[in-house]
Formats: C-alpha cells, sequence, structure tokens
C-alpha cells in the first residue's frame, strides 16, 4: 500500500517531496496505529488542514469499508454452506503461511540489533505462554525503552 | 455500557496500541475474539485475514468494518472503523505542528524503538496462534493441513514465487479445501 501512496502523493500529483515522503514514513511509525492510514492523515494533514487530514483519512479507509462491507452482507448468506466451510479450512492454512512469510519479511527489515530481537522474543513468549493482555507487552516494552535500557543502534543515536 | 459502545472503545485501544504495518492490529484482535466471541469467533478473524490479504486496505480497517457490520449493520461497520484509526489521527494532529522536533526527540525515538520490536513480537505470537487454528481445526490435529502449510510456505521461498499476488494462494488453498479430504 506504501508504494502506491508513494507513487501518487510524489510522482503523480508533488503533494510532497521524496526526502518529504520518507519524513512521513518514519512519523507514521512513531505515531501509534496503521502506518498505511498515518502515512494519509499526515499528508492529508499538510496539504489541507484539519480537513485534509479528516478528508484523507476516510479516503484511505473507505476501500475497505465498502468492500468490506459488501463482502460481509454477501457472505452471511452462504457461512453455513458445507462447501465454504470446506474451503476455509484450506483457506485458513494458506493465510497461516501468507502471514508467517509476511512477518519474517518485517522482521527482516524492521529488527536491527540483539537488544531489539530480545525484546521481539520476549514479547512474543509472553503472549504464547502466559496470554496476557497485548495493551500491557506494549506498555512494559515502552517503559523500559524509555527509562531503562536504550535500544536504538548506532546510527539511530547518531541521526539525533 | 451500551455493547456497541463498548465494541467501539475496544477498537480506540486496538488503535491506539497497534504499532506497526498492517497486521499489528491482529493481537488485538485475537484478544477481541477471546473476550468477546458473540463479535467474532477466531475463526471468522482468520477468515477476514484471507479476504484482507486479497483486497486491498490494511487487516485491522478490514476487520473492524466486519465485526462493526455484524454485531449492528452497515452504520456499525462504520463507526467500529472510525473508532480504530481515530486515536492515531488525533496523535498526528498533536504532534504536527512540532513533528520535525518530535522525530528527532531522544525519549520518543528510544520509546519507539523499544515499541516497534515489541509490535512484531506480538504479531510472531499471533501468527502461532493461527498457525495452531490451521493445523489443528477443531481440536484434532490433522498432519495434511500441516504438510499443505508447509508445501505453501516452501513455495513463498522461492525467489521467482515473490511476485505472485496472495489472492492466488488463497484461491488454490479454497480448491484444494473444498476437492480434497483435508
Amino acid at each position: 500500500m506504501l508504494p502506491l501512496m508513494e507513487r501518487e502523493a510524489v510522482d503523480k500529483n508533488h503533494w510532497v517531496t521524496k526526502e518529504e515522503m520518507l519524513d512521513i514514513y518514519t512519523m507514521s511509525q512513531c505515531t501509534p496505529g496503521v502506518i498505511a492510514v498515518n502515512t494519509g492523515t499526515f499528508i492529508g494533514r499538510k496539504i489541507g488542514g484539519f480537513f485534509g487530514a479528516v478528508l484523507a483519512t476516510l479516503g484511505v479507509i473507505s476501500p475497505s469499508l465498502i468492500i468490506i462491507t459488501l463482502i460481509a452482507a454477501f457472505f452471511n448468506g452462504f457461512a453455513d454452506n458445507p462447501y465454504v466451510i470446506k474451503a476455509f479450512f484450506g483457506i485458513r492454512v494458506a493465510v497461516a503461511a501468507l502471514i508467517l512469510n509476511s512477518t519474517i519479511g518485517m522482521i527482516k527489515k524492521g529488527i536491527k540489533n540483539a537488544y531489539q530481537i530480545g525484546i521481539l522474543l520476549a514479547a512474543a513468549l509472553t503472549m504464547i505462554i502466559f496470554n496476557v493482555s497485548p495493551i500491557v507487552v506494549i506498555l512494559v516494552a515502552g517503559i523500559f525503552g524509555l527509562f531503562f535500557f536504550d535500544v536504538r543502534t548506532k546510527e539511530e543515536k547518531e541521526n539525533e | 455500557m451500551n455493547k456497541f459502545l463498548l465494541m467501539c472503545f475496544e477498537f480506540f485501544k486496538a488503535g491506539l496500541f497497534s504499532i506497526g504495518g498492517g497486521l499489528a492490529t491482529l493481537p488485538f484482535l485475537q484478544k477481541m475474539a477471546e473476550n468477546h466471541p458473540e463479535w467474532f469467533t477466531h475463526e471468522d478473524l482468520i477468515n477476514m485475514v484471507a479476504v484482507a490479504e486479497s483486497t486491498p486496505g490494511p487487516i485491522g480497517v478490514n476487520v473492524s468494518t466486519y465485526a462493526g457490520f455484524n454485531t449492528n449493520g452497515v452504520l456499525g461497520g462504520i463507526l467500529a472503523t472510525l473508532s480504530l484509526v481515530l486515536p492515531s489521527f488525533l496523535c498526528i494532529l498533536i504532534v504536527y505542528g512540532f513533528w520535525q522536533k518530535y522525530k528527532e526527540n531522544e525519549k520518543v525515538q528510544r520509546t519507539f524503538s523499544a515499541l516497534r520490536p515489541a509490535g512484531l513480537g506480538l504479531i510472531v505470537a499471533a501468527c502461532f496462534t493461527v498457525f495452531k487454528g490451521a493445523v489443528i481445526p477443531d481440536g484434532a490435529f490433522r498432519w495434511t493441513c500441516l504438510l499443505m502449510f508447509i508445501i505453501f510456505f516452501a513455495v513463498m521461498q522461492i525467489p521467482k514465487a515473490k511476485k505472485i499476488h496472495p489472492l492466488f494462494y488463497i484461491l488454490l488453498a479454497a480448491v484444494i479445501g473444498i476437492f480434497l479430504p483435508l
């Protein structure tokens, strides 16, 4: 989704420069929420103020709203069909493989040193073994990073 | 509290604490499925991930639309989705005026450099749950599902297969599910 947004905002419409787009991307990673939606909100705010932000955010979420509403309305009629049930046995396996594959991709891109691997493993194992609330894991990790241990890479510290 | 307001509040929390890309909301949605199976079940959630992988749009947005729709119709879908994006929307408006300083602030950087791997760790745990649901459906282990998982995952590692759209795998898996006894 991000390459598509970059093409629209930078190459086609020249709303932001390529450098600004990188900045916006960094910014979207330093705010809570889904990166693609954040990027949209940010670009909207930049070119159109408050209403720009509102419209851009609505723009980013409306395809999902429309498509999923249609699919949900349509699919609910078939949910008990034996063939649909069988199909979903297979689909669930494909989904497991797909998300494992994209998670490995995200880890390769996003994890930069051994401390970050440590946090990742601690968070994953805490969830799997103790089944706590993910909110607790996020809060503990944030407090740990802010007050107790700096897990940034050397480059990140130099960029300050 | 009104059931529907409660759901909006849960999606607001998911939006506030999920950090990262499209899958970041998944662990929070799994928790919701565990606590409120009347909104959507673990199985519904995986089906929705399948839809989300095949259509444009982030998974969190898709699933909140779906859950809202099932609870309260079209309006329900819209309000649940707005609840999910509201926290990040507000955060961006608040920091916008000083975002250069915010981005370079040491405390912000320190916090998020720990939050991002933690968010990824939550996704790893979410993957594990989805994997369990795929190979142990209905509480009974099926080695055919495990074998299918291994084959699908192995194919995805082939460099030439990187360009295959997820929809292809999902449709193929649906056909396998219908015609082969999994």
